[in-house]
């Protein structure tokens, strides 16, 4: 059996961020990272560029071997877990493989969620979340002529841009009755579904598929519209759950995600858990949430990683904020915050012809939510405006015609 | 762990011309428009100017977030480089970034942001105002980082001294072919001369009496010279024993112009002993030995000016330093190193006491800093050939009482008090700047009245 004093499972941003925490303070303690992917660690958020070809998929690895030696960790690739016995501290991995660890962090992320629609198990169809997904989708792209891509999120999105940059006749299915639902509101998204739109792509929201079935070389669907669509790639991107199932047993509680506490501990002793496999506290509400974004899972692996070495610096996670930067044709969408809150008043610029658009959400006089299309703004200031309840009163109407300078001038004065 | 060099702004210093941002422009786009510039001032609410731009972050942000393995901070020159190779223009090193340090520039078409233009920042040298300032201390420590480290590996200093910091950076530019006097004071109390029948260098050192530092030195050097041999003799002393019981040995040996580095640790008293007052105590300071209560108010009486009066001896080298300004210490160690091959040197280093002036042990840098900016202690240097020379401007300086609060041993001050500091700083420039502004022509002994 194999032992360590910190076992990393998982292998993107949220473990990678956690062992660099842990190796500020801890330079000696053995670490071993395993994780699922036979291939060395990426991020998932990349893969839509891999399978647009603008990533080299032998270029995207976050971190070289050298860097596993330079920072001592073992690491074990292509090894799933399987399961936990939490009370003798082993984890038990389906290549047969057990390690004793003192400090255990579950970090395994999310797998598709695929509909319950019937027949699609005899269709054949895509998935978009490993680098092997991606490269399967990349070479089936030269030769589709039609396309159906299940799911407006950003996988889904990003997935139809190529589709129709390749050349395929795209039809996009959402439920919703918006594309990118819970990432913008209706009036962004109708502003980007009508940028898909000039490009030929056809944006069906607000239906379903009732049932799928093979139809010669590909596929055809039922919608509740009661249209058929038929196609020769089927991309299924209707989101994602956090991959838990080796918890039975292990006494680890779950909800949607494992629930985990300001310091990202589960509620098992010596157990943690960061990124999207986590159920974790909200900025904006009492309730925990999974939010499945880059941003939160560095910033949770890196709140988990300080406590986990005991670095007296740690502090709490100061709750999940909604965050989006999405990049479509050319042009730019940024989301920060939320903008349906209770008692907010809500700011809108639109210039429907130029395509630009931008929206703040004010509560008290605090920012809640600012959001936009090809009007910039920096992010990362907006995020730490909203975390640090910062009181726009005195500059409002500046912040208002200005966001970008004045959030500047803001954090130029406030964290110098 | 190697050192980064930084560009540093001083907001009060900025007029808001612009000229750093055209300058970055056209350095990086070819174009004069400062939507492209990846250094951003902004005009402030209060008629100042506040700055965006990357601080090349120790742990940064914005390569934690990138998911295309586009940024990486490098080892060496500590930039957060971008690749444009593998940027796949997704924003969201826009999110992992708090200070707006890169951006989306639309011209370009991709994020943009400060490489430090590979050592040679433009916006620097563009700015004639002074209010950017290319920061190189970082080249120091990599330069004398690499060399031996001669000082014992732990030590019994208090906690937040200056001094170790001192000793290890002296006696790296020093070398190994050094012999080192430590008289009785803090250097030896914290483990200089060893214990237990073991050094705590790894050059030879000796422990003189109070007395007999410069003296006992300078048989050393003349000693190893006659056996052809180039040794540094060097003195690690307090201003106890330099300013007091050691000034007539360091007072002889200066004037007959002893080939010895002689290197005076200020800390403004007997520290090590009990924060006994010394010849170096200024005016006001509590000590033991000047108490506070219902008729002592601190010292009565000024400290004498050591470095000067070292320059009087019109020594082959004198300076005053201070560990807040480490170019300019590091400068004047290498002059008197040179110098103490042909002549005497000294150098005087003012050293905040953490334990003895009263404040917390993480603030020495700054109340070192405090008391170069507010002019309480003056940098300069001196040659017989060029005279006195101020290493920093004494023009514009910040007001005494800034100095006088970081540090507890003034606490107790009334107004008058503060006022005849005030005057007698006053007073004291005055002669420092009358004797820079003759230059070599200066008699110190004429001014001196």
């Amino acid at each position: 059996m194999l032992q360590a004093r910190y076992l990393l499972v998982g292998s993107s941003h949220a473990a990678l961020e956690a062992l660099a925490a842990i190796r500020m303070h801890d330079a000696e303690g053995s670490v071993l990272l395993a994780t699922r992917d036979a291939a060395p660690p990426y991020s998932p958020t990349v893969l839509p560029y891999v399978v647009s070809g603008k990533s080299d998929a032998e270029r995207v690895r976050l971190r070289g071997a050298r860097y596993f030696e330079e920072q001592k960790v073992a690491l074990r690739c292509g090894s799933a877990l399987a399961s936990l016995d939490t009370a003798a501290r082993v984890a038990r991995f389906a290549d047969g493989e057990q390690v004793e660890y003192e400090r255990l962090l579950l970090a395994t992320g999310a797998s598709p969620a695929i509909p319950p629609i019937a027949g699609l198990k005899q269709v054949p169809y895509h998935v978009l979340r490993t680098l092997e997904d991606a490269l399967r989708l990349r070479a089936a792209l030269g030769s589709a002529r039609k396309a159906v891509v299940l799911g407006a999120g950003l996988v889904g999105m990003h997935a139809a841009e190529n589709l129709v940059n390749a050349g395929a006749e795209t039809t996009v299915v959402e439920m919703q009755p918006q594309v990118l639902p819970g990432y913008f509101d209706a009036q962004a998204a109708s502003l980007i579904a009508q940028a898909f739109g000039q490009r030929g792509a056809r944006m069906l929201c607000g239906q379903a598929v009732i049932s799928a079935a093979p139809r010669g070389q590909g596929f055809a669907l039922k919608l509740t519209g009661g249209e058929r669509v038929e196609g020769e790639l089927l991309l299924v991107a209707t989101g994602v759950r956090p991959a838990i199932d080796y918890l039975a047993g292990s006494g680890v509680a779950a909800e949607r995600g494992i629930l985990v506490d300001r310091r990202m501990r589960t509620s098992v002793a010596n157990v943690w858990a960061a990124g999207d496999v986590a159920q974790a506290a909200s900025f904006y509400r009492d309730a925990p949430v999974v939010n499945g974004i880059l941003p939160n899972a560095v910033e949770q692996g890196r709140v988990a990683g300080m406590d986990m070495a005991a670095d007296p610096g740690a502090r709490d996670f100061r709750g999940a904020v909604p965050i989006n930067t999405y990049h479509f044709f050319g042009r730019q969408a940024l989301s920060v915050g939320v903008d349906a809150i209770e008692g907010g008043e809500t700011h809108v610029q639109c210039d429907e012809a130029a395509g630009r658009y931008r929206k703040i959400v004010l509560k008290d006089d605090r920012l809640s939510g600012i959001f936009s299309i090809d009007a910039p703004f920096d992010p990362g200031i907006m995020v730490e405006l909203v975390l640090r309840r910062v009181d726009l009163g005195p500059v409002k109407q500046a912040f208002l015609d200005e966001p970008r300078q004045s959030a500047r001038r803001l954090m130029s004065q406030l964290w110098r | 762990m190697a050192a980064y060099e930084t560009i540093a702004f001083d907001a009060a210093k900025c007029t808001g011309c612009g000229d750093c941002m055209s300058a970055c422009a056209q350095v990086k786009t070819g174009s004069f428009e400062h939507a492209s510039s990846r250094i951003q001032i902004l005009p402030s609410a209060n008629d100042g100017f506040e700055l965006a731009l990357c601080r090349q972050c120790g742990d940064p942000g914005c390569v934690s977030v990138c998911p295309a393995a586009a940024l990486e901070k490098d080892g060496t020159t500590g930039v957060v480089a971008w690749d444009g190779t593998k940027c796949v223009n997704c924003l969201l090193c826009t999110v992992g970034c708090t200070y707006a340090g890169i951006a989306f520039d639309a011209r370009a078409g991709h994020v943009t942001k400060c490489d430090l233009c590979g050592g040679d920042p433009a916006c620097v040298t563009a700015c004639s105002e002074g209010a950017l300032r290319h920061v190189r201390s970082a080249r120091i420590y990599s330069h004398y980082g690499e060399l031996e480290d001669l000082f014992v590996p732990g030590l019994s200093g208090c906690q937040g001294c200056n001094t170790e910091l001192l000793i290890r950076h002296v006696l790296r530019a020093v070398g190994p072919e050094t012999v080192v006097a430590a008289p009785p004071g803090c250097i030896p109390g914290m483990g200089t001369v060893g214990y237990n029948g073991k050094t705590g260098t790894k050059v030879p050192v000796f422990h003189p009496l109070l007395t007999n530092t410069a003296s006992m030195l300078a048989g050393v050097r003349r000693t190893y010279k006659r056996k052809g041999r180039d040794v540094t003799a060097l003195a690690l002393a307090g201003d106890g024993g330099t300013a007091d019981v050691g000034f007539q040995s360091l007072s002889g040996a200066a004037e007959r112009g002893e080939e010895i580095l002689y290197v005076c640790v200020d800390n403004e008293g007997y520290m090590n002993t009990g924060m006994q007052r010394s010849g170096c105590t200024p005016y006001g300071a509590w000590t033991s030995t000047t108490p506070v209560g219902e008729r002592s108010h601190g010292k009565a009486q000024e400290a004498k000016n050591l470095p000067l009066l070292m320059m009087m001896h019109r020594c082959a080298y004198v300076a005053t330093a201070s560990t807040a300004f480490m170019e300019d210490l590091y400068e004047k160690l290498a002059a008197a190193i040179e110098a103490a091959k042909h002549g005497f040197a000294y150098l005087h280093i003012y050293s905040p006491c953490t334990s003895g002036w009263r404040f917390p042990s993480q603030a020495n840098i700054e109340v070192a800093r405090k008391a170069v900016e507010t002019g309480f202690v003056a940098l300069w240097e001196y040659t017989p050939a060029s005279g006195l020379r101020f290493t920093r401007s004494v023009d514009d300086l910040r007001p005494v009482d800034e100095y006088l609060e970081a540090v507890g041993k003034y606490r107790h001050l009334d107004a008058a008090q503060v006022a005849h500091i005030q005057a007698h700083l006053k007073k004291d420039l005055g002669l420092l700047k009358e004797l820079s502004a003759r230059g070599a022509q200066a008699d110190p002994r004429a001014l001196a009245t």
